[in-house]
């Protein structure tokens, strides 16, 4: 069939029409955040509702390149705003300082590690941190095999362990807080980059033992156990849940997550705007794409931070785990 | 001795050969099905988890928190876009190249270097591109990350599919037409320009086309050189209202593509963004498939009017 005129007319009519009626961009405000894929889906979330709020007057990117390459990204100047779900690393900070990039720490949720098992598993009724340690401490590579072999009151059945493969960040947290030591840990357990593909395994064997981030766990309850979790130290089981995390006691495997605000943007009105619009709407979008938020006082306190442009770290270049927000968000800052 | 086998044997013999023939088209039709299987197989899981979200507002849509709520407008865009500057930018280099290479090029061993590179750079992995071009474009360019960076980076790995093609129907002329050119004393130029070129236009279109369809799919290369995920406004237009009535701001503008929107909701939690992640690779499918149905179809065209 050869177009016709009036084919070639309404194509380029409906092509014209698309584009006519929706916003575009101009020279205007720009926003622009890169980084951690852990944090995406809230600054996504804020994005998507200050551009609305603003009626499109600003505009604002979000990219994922992972909490290091979003670093790197943030520390040459290219990024206003850098999503990190781990603290700033010493390197980092030196490669910021040299470029002359000064910035405000600002946490924004919790991200709470969900370790889960099979719906069907009738023998864990709780993990300690350290029957968690004995299944994934590198030693336990081919020699812990089997339930039993970690608490000889569980059966003889074969141990099937996820987890998330050694580039993401979760993986780093895990291994710090359960092993001691960042991204120390056996390696002959079914990884994967993709958390849907950990729930799949886990869903499918009674066997498994998998971890995630809570979200994950949150959509797929009916497929899933969430193990409760003793701490070091402490004899009471935790369960996973907005509750425990927000009020700091599913330990050790709930975190802060980060973002970081470039002093040189923060001149500009509209990334103020925008980080103020994050902070104050946070309660409610964090809750909403699955994460856990913090409290109020917390967020309060952020915003103090960041309107009093207190730069710095409060890390000083180390992670560290079961850190509290408020004694970090009062701690010396260091750049 | 030498007796002539009987005609017993001689059938004997041709239905041993014969069986063979048979058990070899049935293992070729089975490798066959394979292929076609599984991509249909895929097709149709696609289609059935993604055509329910497959509307007009899906296509209008930016991408949104809530999977029921967000659309492809920004990815399809930037496709779109990141395509036609492939295509402006690798067409013309590649074809010039192949001219170059079939018509003009002495045979010598510079040449040869020159080929045995060509057919080499098409199997080097995209990512590959992806970093060259961000150390290449991206900084010491300056073009930033931008749909012009992208572009040229698809761009330089569709060229030796380009190249190749174009070859392959250069080469396809009989050396008679060219003959005949020089026998009426046309120049080479005259030649290539007036005989060549016309008529390998649709071995030419075909590579294009074939090249840009990989190029569309591609992810590794446009995450390297900084592709966005979330962007919820488009470039700015190529036509404006005032003189010179033609923009060319949009080549700088921030961009994201298909794939990595789709990768992106393949990785979330909520079973919804599942289903969009399978209604925009049934887009990307189809505007695949509508790129490889467009190469057939002018191949067919252009072929009827040549006429040796």
């Amino acid at each position: 069939m050869k177009p016709t005129r009036s084919m070639k007319l309404l194509a380029v009519a409906l092509a014209a029409g698309l584009y006519a009626h929706l916003p575009l961009a101009g020279a205007d405000a720009l926003v622009k955040v890169d980084g951690s894929s852990t944090v995406y889906p809230i600054t996504e979330a804020v994005a998507e509702e200050f551009q609305k709020a603003k009626k499109g007057a600003v505009k604002v990117t979000v990219g994922i390149s992972g909490s290091g390459g979003g670093f790197k990204k943030f520390c040459r100047g290219e990024t206003d705003i850098s999503d990190a779900s781990r603290p700033i690393l010493e390197k980092e900070m030196k490669a910021c300082a040299e470029a002359g990039i000064k910035y405000v720490e600002l946490p924004v949720a919790f991200d709470a590690l969900t370790v889960v098992i099979n719906p069907k598993n009738t023998w864990v009724k709780e993990l300690k941190v350290e029957e968690l340690k004995k299944m994934w401490e590198p030693g336990a590579q081919g020699k812990i095999m089997t339930w039993n072999q970690v608490n000889p009151a569980w059966p003889n059945a074969p141990l099937k362990l996820f987890g998330p493969g050694a580039d993401s960040g979760t993986f780093d947290y895990f291994t710090d807080a359960i092993n001691g030591k960042e991204k120390a840990s056996r390696g002959d357990f079914t990884a994967s980059e993709d958390d849907n593909v950990l729930v799949q395994g886990v869903s499918r064997d009674v066997n498994a033992l998998g971890y995630f981030g809570m979200a994950y766990y949150a959509e797929n309850k009916d497929k899933l156990k969430a193990a409760a979790i003793v701490n070091k130290g402490s004899s009471k089981a935790v369960l996973p849940s907005l509750e425990t995390v927000m009020a700091g006691t599913y330990q050790p495997l709930a975190r802060p997550i980060f973002i970081y605000v470039s002093e040189k943007a923060m001149q500009r009105a509209e990334v103020r705007e925008f980080v103020e619009f994050y902070l104050k709407n946070a309660p409610k979008l964090v809750k909403e794409v699955g994460y856990v938020p913090l409290s109020q006082a917390h967020y309060s306190q952020a915003l103090k931070n960041f309107t009093s442009k207190k730069l710095g770290t409060g890390f000083g270049g180390t992670p560290e785990v079961g850190v509290k927000v408020e004694d970090l968000l009062a701690r010396e800052a260091k750049l | 001795m030498n007796t002539a086998p009987s005609v017993a044997e001689v059938r004997a013999l041709i239905v041993k050969h014969k069986r063979w023939d048979l058990a070899f088209a049935v293992i070729g039709t089975l490798a066959l099905m394979v292929g076609i299987l599984t991509f249909v197989a895929l097709f149709a899981d696609m289609l059935i988890d993604g055509m329910p979200r497959l509307n007009y507002d899906f296509l209008t849509s930016f991408p949104s928190r809530r999977p029921e709520q967000a659309g492809i407008l920004s990815a399809w865009v930037g496709s779109t876009l990141v395509m036609l500057v492939t295509a402006v930018a690798a067409v013309p280099l590649g074809v010039a190249a192949a001219i170059y290479l079939e018509e003009y090029a002495p045979k010598n061993w510079v040449t040869e270097i020159i080929e045995v590179n060509v057919t080499n750079l098409a199997g080097v992995p995209s990512i590959v591109y992806g970093l060259l071009a961000l150390g290449l474009f991206v900084y010491q360019f300056g073009l930033g990350q931008s749909i012009l960076a992208a572009g040229l980076t698809l761009a330089l790995l569709i060229l030796p599919v380009v190249i190749v093609a174009t070859r392959e129907a250069i080469r396809s002329i009989p050396s008679a037409i060219r003959e005949g050119a020089y026998a009426l004393g046309a120049t080479r130029w005259q030649m290539v320009s007036q005989h060549i070129l016309p008529y390998s236009i649709p071995g030419i279109l075909t590579g294009v086309i074939i090249g840009m369809a990989r190029a569309i799919g591609e992810t590794a290369p446009v995450i390297t050189i900084g592709a966005l995920t979330f962007i919820a406004f488009l470039p700015p237009t190529p036509i404006s209202g005032a003189f010179p009535f033609l923009s060319f701001e949009w080549l700088t503008a921030p961009f994201t593509v298909m794939p990595i929107q789709m990768f992106n909701w393949t990785s979330r939690p909520e079973a919804a963004f599942q289903a969009n992640a399978a209604a925009a690779g049934l887009v990307l499918l189809v505007m695949t498939l509508s790129m490889n149905a467009l190469a057939i179809y002018l191949r067919y065209k252009l072929r009827k009017n040549i006429q040796w």
